[in-house]
């Protein structure tokens, strides 16, 4: 199966809700890479007399409980978040594709043992995973990073091996095999381009996925440590105004919430793109 | 159904081992010396020499993890640093209060999530069915901590129905149960929708349509009967995640609970504690795992092969 960069590209953006998703996540990533620039306070600077201000022109989200600006707070919020969550994603999915590929192609003692750890953390939840890493290296914003790729790691591992398992015996590998190729030379210049599609949309539904747990370790006072505001930072903080200031809580997970929900849409809509629903999302 | 259950109980052996390993590790990776991270700041010299003689610190880590298995089967899980207390007893404590949420929030996700993928199911390709997979879908991406506040901030502090937090009585446990339910109830009518248009299409459905049945009694007794058994398998492989969403959801409302435990001991770095929560809540998802696993056997022999090999 090769894919057409421009016709999938092309498909992916003619859906409404590809496109949508589209915008909606390229603005996001813009905002994320000049926060700087277009944040209008600092994320940083206590302005005690304006704390916990409702939405106004001046602060259109409002201020927080230090009466610092929630709109700038979440940009910056968003840099966090994304770079989080796309690290520590592209780690796993590059580990998890040398690790699959290998105990695939491999098969033997080594895919035993892979096997059988992957099996071994897949029963567990994501959370739980990371809780018990962010237990031994302490809370921050690189051990999150560092929980969140050893949580994904057994789903590309596992995803990466399946797609090798069923490349491996197609007949143009043999034909490679045959004319004198080296493994090396086969998985890497063979197997695991043709395997590649699913992959790349299983990192992407996993990288919302990835929001929401970075989010979530934030939210437990686990993540990105302050002045640095990450969004589940933002709520975790919120909780304690829940009755005088809610739009602390409410306009960080909007955020998360869209952009969890705009991920899913792209992925959705590239899965229908590719044509390969029965690997990524087998019901 | 006995020797798959004998078989499947010992598979959890090694699991077992490998993930308490983990858990007793910590301890040690954190860095510092173990004693440290086990005691509280201005223990005497002579606590700190009980406690060393206890885990066996000065012996090798082989034999440190064994001793610790050792206190584990008395049910002595040490002593936690902040509130001077048994782990055990602490976790006795709790624990009551995340089954009852747990096993509440399995109920509804099972009985909302089949309830909604049955209807979406039957109303095939029409507006009903989009509009609850719509829902399905909206349900699924948002994160539970966020429907969590959501809901606190519409019905415990707009509407005042029920409390903002804690855990006293029945009223408190509604928004609880409704937050981790959402999330699980997606999954659940998605994998009920698609096995019963599935089962749906089956030649023994078209007779049973020839034969002139009613089709609600089609629906229910055969169609959905059937459907169920993958639901199932999903619903075990969903416990784990159902722990999962009680020990965020905990922490939202202020429940007492395992995961509210859990979280504080991370804050304050308590290890004793936070070893005592990890072990107790990788039980519970291996237990949930098990049960999940002897239910699908019950139900569908076939399934019991897998162990044949």
């Amino acid at each position: 199966m090769t894919v057409n960069a421009d016709s999938t590209f092309y498909r992916v953006v003619a859906s409404p809700g590809g496109a949508i998703a589209t915008v909606f996540l390229a603005t996001v990533i813009f905002v994320a890479i000049f926060a700087d620039w277009l944040a209008p306070y600092s994320f940083e600077i206590q302005n005690l007399p304006m704390a916990n201000t409702p939405p106004s022109v001046a602060h259109w989200l409002g201020t927080d409980e230090f009466g610092r600006d929630v709109l700038s707070r979440i940009i910056h919020g968003a840099r966090t978040s994304l770079k989080v969550s796309v690290v520590a994603i592209s780690v796993s999915v590059c580990v998890g594709m040398f690790l699959g590929a290998m105990s695939g192609y491999l098969g033997g003692i080594f895919d035993r043992i892979v096997t059988a750890v992957v099996d071994l953390t897949w029963s567990f939840p994501e959370i739980l995973i990371a809780l018990i890493f962010v237990a031994i290296v302490g809370a921050g914003m690189y051990s999150t990073m560092m929980a969140i790729g050893i949580a994904y790691l057994a789903q590309f591992t596992r995803l990466t091996r399946a797609q090798i398992l069923s490349l491996k015996n197609e007949t143009y590998v043999e034909a490679t095999v045959s004319l004198g190729a080296g493994p090396r030379h086969v998985v890497f210049a063979h197997l695991l381009p043709n395997a590649l599609p699913p992959i790349i949309v299983a990192a992407m539904l996993a990288t919302g996925d990835g929001i929401i747990l970075e989010a979530t370790l934030g939210f437990f006072g686990l993540g990105a440590q302050p002045p640095i505001p990450s969004w589940g930072g933002m709520m975790s903080n919120g909780t304690a105004q829940i009755f005088t200031a809610p739009w602390i809580i409410i306009f960080p997970g909007l955020m998360v919430a869209l952009s969890v929900i705009a991920i899913n849409m792209l992925g959705d809509s590239l899965i229908r793109a590719l044509d390969i629903r029965s690997q990524v999302r087998p019901a | 159904m006995l020797g798959f259950a004998a078989k499947r109980l010992l598979l959890l052996l090694p699991v077992f081992f490998a993930v308490s390993l983990i858990i007793f590790l910590i301890v040690h990776l954190v860095p510092g010396d173990p004693i440290d991270n086990l005691i509280r700041i201005g223990a005497t010299p002579q606590q700190r020499a009980e406690l060393a003689a206890k885990y066996g610190l000065d012996k090798p880590l082989f034999e440190q993890y064994f001793l610790w298995l050792a206190n584990l089967f008395k049910g002595d899980l040490g002593d936690a640093i902040v509130v001077r207390r048994p782990v055990a007893t602490l976790i006795a404590q709790n624990l009551p209060y995340s089954l009852t949420l747990g096993s509440l929030a399995l109920l509804f996700s099972t009985f909302v999530g089949v309830s909604a993928g049955a209807t979406a199911a039957v109303h095939r390709d029409s507006l009903v069915d989009r509009g609850i997979m719509g829902l399905v879908l909206l349900g699924s991406t948002i994160p539970g901590f966020w429907i969590g506040l959501l809901l606190i901030l519409a019905f415990a502090v707009q509407l005042g129905w029920f409390p903002v937090s804690g855990a006293r009585g029945w009223s408190s446990l509604v928004l609880p149960v409704l937050t981790i339910g959402l999330g699980g109830t997606a999954l659940i009518a998605r994998v009920t929708r698609v096995a019963m248009i599935d089962i749906s299409q089956k030649d023994f459905i078209l007779l049973l349509h020839a034969k002139g049945l009613p089709n609600w009694r089609i629906q229910i007794f055969h169609i959905l009967r059937h459907a169920l058994i993958p639901v199932i398998t999903v619903l075990a492989l969903r416990i784990g995640w159902i722990l999962g969403g009680a020990v965020t959801v905990e922490f939202v409302f202020a429940r007492p609970g395992l995961g509210t435990l859990l979280i504080k001991a991370l804050n304050q770095r308590d290890y004793p504690l936070v070893q005592g929560c990890l072990l107790m809540l990788a039980i519970a998802v291996m237990l949930g795992t098990l049960i999940g696993d002897l239910l699908q056997a019950a139900m569908d022999p076939r399934s019991r092969d897998a162990l044949k090999s």
